[in-house]
């Protein structure tokens, strides 16, 4: 996924210069790190110079009164290239977070550095702790729909963690077993 | 910060089924702040339900304490600790509760009626609090004609239609898909967060368990951990 994608998205349904992308975008993906306005800016050109977008008007500073603002629409090309993007499935890849909490379940049997059934337990505190913040947003009086199901979408993985979390702190004795002898 | 007392304290409980069998609750300790939600959680057979039943007074210990305010539970006689259910505590099963003969409706607005609130208004905040958990739809059906999962809003609905200090609810969201356990949450959370009612909550769930302030882990008959910070509104 790249920010690109997600601009032309929003040039799809309207056009509108940088600052005006960027607020719809923080909108619209509550979760996600709002956006830098440079990281807007650099983006538009690039868009621009692959003819994915292109200027629809620039306001003569003397005119409004602020700062020159360019707005941008989307292209054909650009329309292409979006239906493409949205017609890929994502890759279903194992989730980093999850193989980084193996690696160092196995690098804490392998270096005796610890114990591997302490750090699950913190660890399974950690995104309790993660998914009760999650829970909390989403129930909050006025969260948006937007903001209930991307919270949703972390708090299924995270679930998705704990749950493997359990099953490996009852399998750990195996586990070391086959640490050792490997 | 000064904490205030506990609405409830259990401790040192110890719980037998029948000579020879293993103890259900070996030592459990546990406490229920005013107006926390507080998830207890564990393996199945651990003794979370039996925990859940001594808090509430449903089962007297065979040793230890319960108390709630300047009171004993596992000292109240039974008259006492079922008037306490009817008035100030609510009580969700993990099964069937409701009682058949009675429509959703008439089932929510009995605690009122036993309190002596007037038909009209029972009647009326019934349907107030069927709509809160998604069930208004079903007022007029009699339990065996409602699906699990519609049956456990209803229960719910009438355990929180007396406004209690404390609600106990055991697996509240078990027979839900996960769309209609979030909306029963948010609804509960949000009912709990209102009337100051303190809620007790068993789950397997960690999506429903990540609702509540806290989360006791219950393993062999003992509360082996806790997780989250006490806040109390
Ligand atoms: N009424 C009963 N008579 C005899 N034994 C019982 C009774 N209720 C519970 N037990 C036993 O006590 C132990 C704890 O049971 P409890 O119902 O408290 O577990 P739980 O944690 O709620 O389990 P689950 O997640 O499966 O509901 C179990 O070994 C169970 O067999
Ligand atoms: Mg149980």
């Amino acid at each position: 996924m790249s920010t690109a994608h997600i601009l032309l998205s929003l040039l799809a349904s309207e056009a509108g210069h940088g600052y005006d992308l960027k607020r719809r975008h923080d909108d619209r993906f509550p979760q996600a790190r709002p956006l830098a306005y440079g990281q807007v800016y650099t983006t538009l050109q690039r868009l621009t110079r692959d003819g994915l977008a292109e200027v629809a008007k620039t306001e003569d500073p003397e005119d409004s009164g602020g700062p020159e603002r360019t707005t941008y629409r989307i292209t054909e090309a650009g329309v292409q290239a979006l239906r493409t993007w949205l017609s890929e499935t994502v890759p279903a890849a194992p989730v980093s977070a999850a193989s980084e909490i193996f690696a160092k379940v196995v690098a804490i049997m392998a270096s005796g550095f610890g114990d591997p059934a302490d750090f699950l337990r913190d660890q399974r505190a950690a995104h309790l702790t993660r998914m009760r913040e999650l829970t909390a947003a989403k129930t909050a009086p006025n969260a948006t729909l937007s903001a209930v199901l991307s919270a949703d979408y972390a708090l299924n993985h995270l679930d998705a963690d704990l749950r493997w979390m359990d099953t490996t702190a009852q399998r750990l004795d195996a586990l070391a077993q086959e640490v050792r002898t490997s | 910060m000064t904490t205030p007392p506990p609405l409830i304290e259990a401790r040192d409980l110890v719980k037998s089924y029948g000579a020879g069998q293993a103890p259900a609750l070996r030592g459990a300790i546990l406490h229920l702040a005013p107006g926390e939600i507080l998830a207890v959680t564990g393996p199945s057979g651990s003794g979370k339900s039996t925990l859940l039943h001594c808090l509430s007074g449903i089962v007297t210990p065979d040793s230890g304490s319960v108390r709630y305010g300047s009171e004993r539970l596992d000292q109240a006689t039974e008259t006492r600790r079922s008037e306490l259910r009817r008035t100030e505590f609510g009580v969700v099963f993990q099964f069937g509760q409701l009682v058949g003969e009675l429509t959703a409706l008439d089932n929510v607005a009995l605690p009122l009626l036993l309190a002596g609130t007037s038909r009209k208004k029972a009647h009326e905040s019934a349907g107030e609090w069927l709509e809160r958990f998604g069930v208004r739809g079903q007022a007029a059906l009699r339990p065996g004609e409602m699906s699990g999962g519609q049956g456990q809003r209803v229960a719910l609905a009438r355990a929180m239609v007396t406004r209690p200090k404390a609600l106990f609810a055991d697996e509240p969201t078990g027979a839900l898909d996960s769309l209609a356990g979030e909306q029963v949450m948010t609804a509960l959370v949000h009912a709990a967060r209102e009337s100051g009612t303190a809620v007790l909550l068993i789950t397997h769930d960690a999506q429903v368990a990540a609702y509540a302030d806290r989360e006791a882990t219950v393993r062999d008959g003992a509360v082996a951990g806790e997780t989250g910070a006490e806040v109390i509104r």
